[in-house]
């Protein structure tokens, strides 16, 4: 609907004289602020292209006038980070894991540093914040049970190459399927169990537990890991099973369950991932959570 | 009652000429909108409570966080938005070029049927652990096909109705659908070429890879949201302001200024969602600047939509769905200042990967995507099931307020939890180790997802109100209430 140019009553602009719909435009002009922002930050993009990497080019791009380049910036925080760690670093990175525990300093900047946070982005999302183990197979650290072993030199072997891990020096240990493989039958699995739990608790069925404790210390089964009273064998990675300590849950029905068929728990090796000083660090705060041997 | 038909009779009669507008395509569309909205915002909170609350993903593959998101984020961008765009597009584009649809109703009602299929494949597919990998572009390739074939058929029908029309000239809000469908085309096919493993098999590999397969995807996904998300809906806001406002548009050169420089920034600045990644510096430097530079471009949208209530603001006290669309607008000014900030590269140190994107995402979201296509529906229904008036202004008014204030829990909430979250990730210790560990840090979050679901709860509500809302108007009912029936000088409604 061609319709003419008028003047607009309530602000005195004229429309273009087009109208479609019932909806005519005014003719107002550019708004000279949005005009000149708009002007600055063109002028603003200009200049950030004569100082930083801005127009490729057949074979690379302008590097611009403070020649920055990303991979040189975070080299240089990283440096920078170093630097502020400084010489306990560097003491550190030189000095045994006896030595880093006998010197106060050392320990310290272990154990409320390198080692607190690298254990808190690294470990803790399986043995939870502060070493307290979860629920399903990842142990505690705090506490003084020790799978493989609880000395500074056993736990720093441990991180290097994990357990199950994919690193040939991991440490390996597999307990049989018991029940899977038709080793022992579902009673005798069951009367296995009861002879566990009565190690370090009540049992419902003593008459159980009694076949169970034959069963347990047969030559060739459970005693030759887990020791005669159950007390664990770190050399081979057995828990003991005497401490009300359980990675897979201490019940009747839990226990036989993992006699039947066992869940295997891995741990990566961080030999890989981590350095060595951090390595150490996160050994001697584990070492330090409390049941370092 | 006769009155009332009169009155409408009356009102279209002027602009209508004898010209036989599809309506019948645009409310189904309409209806569309309003279902996958309510869907997308309920998956929405869905998806918030179990970030809250991990138990929510109860332990089963297809209900988890991972499959749901994309349903969230394909409901509300394609289903809700999609729809919306669909909706006012075909109806804009009648009402302006004075021609009933290009294609006749078949083509039309395969438009409506196709994108529908494509939808419910999207999202069945998500749920069943059919995806591509890519934000927003998660569908296989048989699910793209399909779409491109939708796709090409909207592009036909929108120009070929362009080409029919009886106007001299193109109204601005179809320059704006028109770049929409053809940028989305383009975006489309590009991010999408793959080669299928086989015929039979639902799996496809990219056909780019290492970086130039990042920097294809966010080239496409920067602009979804700068020709879906944006350049669309500003198609709505350029006919459904001035139409609900009863004024003429504030300015016309503007609109041509920022309409060519929005256009031709946007589609440089998608490298700005990959900063300090492998990207070359020099790309970064480009997607940053070009962000920059699109400030002021898109804020030449804000400045036309909201001055053009110049003369006409008394309107906001009485007619909420107004209200509507200029706090939509108002919305879209403050993520589009927001989004150049956080291109900027240490702005984005501190937000990349933070709820703080998230926040940004929801502000244009909930209060630019949601509120316009909420004021064009309120405006529309009416109009298409041939009412007088909506149901009940008052209760447009309860859904706004809710609504409001559903947005500003959730933006708040995740300002304040991306924020701290950023500056958690990089405090040092006095020994100049990390002093936060991940973990830590979401355990902090938990009470600012609680305040977002809380915020999104209630902006579902507000849709529910909708709902009935619509539904009373559809049926013809009209709510006795005084002081908030629109004030419409007689002469203004039509064109003379
Ligand atoms: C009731 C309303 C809504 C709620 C509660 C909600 C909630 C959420 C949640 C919890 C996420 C995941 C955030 C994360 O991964 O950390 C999300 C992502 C997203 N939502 Fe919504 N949403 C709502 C409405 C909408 C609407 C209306 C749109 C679009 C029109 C939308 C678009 C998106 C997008 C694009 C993302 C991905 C963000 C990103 O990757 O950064 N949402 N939403
Ligand atoms: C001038 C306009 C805008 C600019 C320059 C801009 C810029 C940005 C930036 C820098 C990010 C964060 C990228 C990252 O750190 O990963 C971002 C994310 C995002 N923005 Fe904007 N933004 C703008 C407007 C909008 C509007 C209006 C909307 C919605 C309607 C929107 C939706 C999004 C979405 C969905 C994301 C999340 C992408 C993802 O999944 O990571 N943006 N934007």
């Amino acid at each position: 609907m061609p319709s003419e140019v008028e003047k607009d009553a309530i602000t005195g602009t004229e429309t273009t004289g087009h109208e479609w719909d019932g909806i005519k435009e005014l003719n107002t002009p550019l708004p000279k602020w949005w005009l000149y922002v708009m002007y600055a930050t063109i002028i603003w993009s200009l200049g950030y292209f004569v100082f930083y990497p801005a127009i490729p080019w057949v074979n690379g791009f302008t590097r611009g006038i403070l020649d920055y380049d990303q991979r040189t910036d975070l080299d240089r925080q990283l440096a920078e980070v170093r630097e502020f760690r400084g010489e306990l670093l560097t003491r550190i990175e030189g000095a045994s894991l006896a030595e880093i525990r006998e010197d106060d300093e050392l320990l310290d900047f272990a154990v409320r540093g390198g080692g607190r946070a690298a254990f808190a982005e690294n470990c803790a999302p399986c043995h939870g914040l502060g070493g307290g183990g979860q629920q399903g197979g990842y142990p505690a650290l705090a506490d003084d049970a020790w799978i493989w072993g609880g000395t500074l030199d056993d736990i720093y072997a441990t991180l290097l190459y994990g357990i199950r891990s994919d690193h040939p020096q991991t440490r390996f240990g597999i307990m049989p399927a018991y029940g899977v493989d038709e080793i022992l039958t579902r009673e005798e699995i069951t009367d296995i169990a009861h002879y566990v739990v009565s190690l370090s608790g009540e049992t419902e069925d003593a008459e159980a537990a009694a076949r169970g404790a034959e069963l347990y210390q047969r030559p060739d089964l459970c005693v030759t890991c887990h020791g005669e009273n159950a007390e664990g064998n770190v050399f081979l990675g057995a828990p003991a099973l005497s401490d009300q300590i359980w990675l897979y849950g201490g019940t009747v029905a839990e226990i036989t369950a993992q006699v039947h068929n066992p869940q295997y728990g891995v741990m990566p090796a961080w030999i890989d991932r981590l350095d060595d000083a951090t390595i150490k660090m996160v050994s001697v705060y584990v070492h330090a959570l409390g049941g370092g041997q | 009652m006769a009155t009332a038909a009169a009155a409408v009779a009356q009102d279209t009669a002027g602009t209508r000429d004898s010209v036989d507008y599809n309506e019948d395509v645009v409310r189904l569309f309409t209806l569309a909108t309003v279902f996958w909205g309510v869907v997308a915002f309920l998956v929405g909170v869905v998806i918030a409570l179990q970030l809250a609350y991990p138990v929510l993903n109860l332990g089963l593959e297809w209900t988890s966080f991972g499959r749901l998101r994309p349903v969230h984020t394909s409901a509300a961008i394609f289903a809700f938005g999609g729809n919306a765009l669909f909706a006012t597009s075909l109806y804009v584009v009648q009402r302006t070029c004075r021609a009933s649809l290009f294609g006749g109703r078949d083509l039309a009602n395969f438009l409506f049927w196709g994108y529908q299929l494509f939808i419910v494949l999207a999202a069945s597919g998500y749920v069943l652990g059919i995806t591509q990998g890519r934000e927003y572009a998660e569908p296989e390739w048989y699910v793209d096909l399909w779409l491109t074939i939708v796709w090409v058929a909207y592009l036909i029908v929108f120009a070929g109705t362009l080409f029919k029309r009886q106007e001299p000239h193109i109204y601005v809000a179809n320059w704006f659908y028109l770049a929409f469908i053809i940028t989305v085309a383009m975006l489309h096919i590009v991010n999408n070429l793959a080669v299928p493993v086989s015929f039979a098999g639902v799996t496809s590999y990219s056909l780019f890879s290492g970086v130039q397969d990042a920097l294809t995807q966010w080239w496409y996904g920067h602009n979804a949201v700068g020709f879906f998300l944006t350049a669309g809906f500003l198609g709505i806001m350029y006919y459904f302001v001035p139409k609900r406002a009863e004024r003429p548009v504030y300015s016309y050169r503007l609109s041509i200024v920022h309409f060519w420089s929005l256009i031709f920034l946007y589609i440089w600045a998608g490298p700005h969602h990959l900063h300090y990644t492998a990207l070359p510096d020099w790309a970064q430097t480009l997607g940053m600047t070009f962000s920059v530079m699109l400030w002021m471009p898109s804020w030449g949208g804000m400045i036309n939509g909201i001055m053009t209530l110049s003369g006409a603001w008394d309107k906001l006290r009485t007619d909420p769905v107004l209200r509507f669309l200029v706090v939509s607008v108002a919305f879209y000014g403050m993520s589009t200042f927001e989004g150049p900030l956080m291109s900027v590269k240490p702005v984005n140190a501190l937000s990349h990967y933070t709820d703080w994107t998230v926040g940004h995402v929801h502000s244009g979201a909930l209060g630019w995507v949601a509120f316009v296509s909420f004021g064009a529906v309120y405006y529309l229904v009416p109009k298409l099931w041939k009412r007088r008036e909506l149901y009940s202004l008052k209760l447009v008014s309860v859904h706004f307020w809710i609504a409001t204030v559903g947005i500003v829990l959730y933006i708040t909430a995740m300002w304040v939890s991306g924020i701290m979250q950023g500056l958690m990730w990089r405090s040092y210790d006095s020994l100049g180790f990390l002093q936060y560990s991940f973990i830590e840090t979401v355990e902090r979050m938990h009470p600012f997802y609680v305040i977002r679901a809380l915020g999104g709860i209630l902006f579902l509500l507000g849709a529910l109100v909708m709902v009935y809302n619509l539904i009373r108007t559809i049926r013809g009912d009209i709510r006795q209430e005084a002081g908030l029936a629109p004030v419409r000088p007689a002469a203004a409604v039509s064109a003379e």
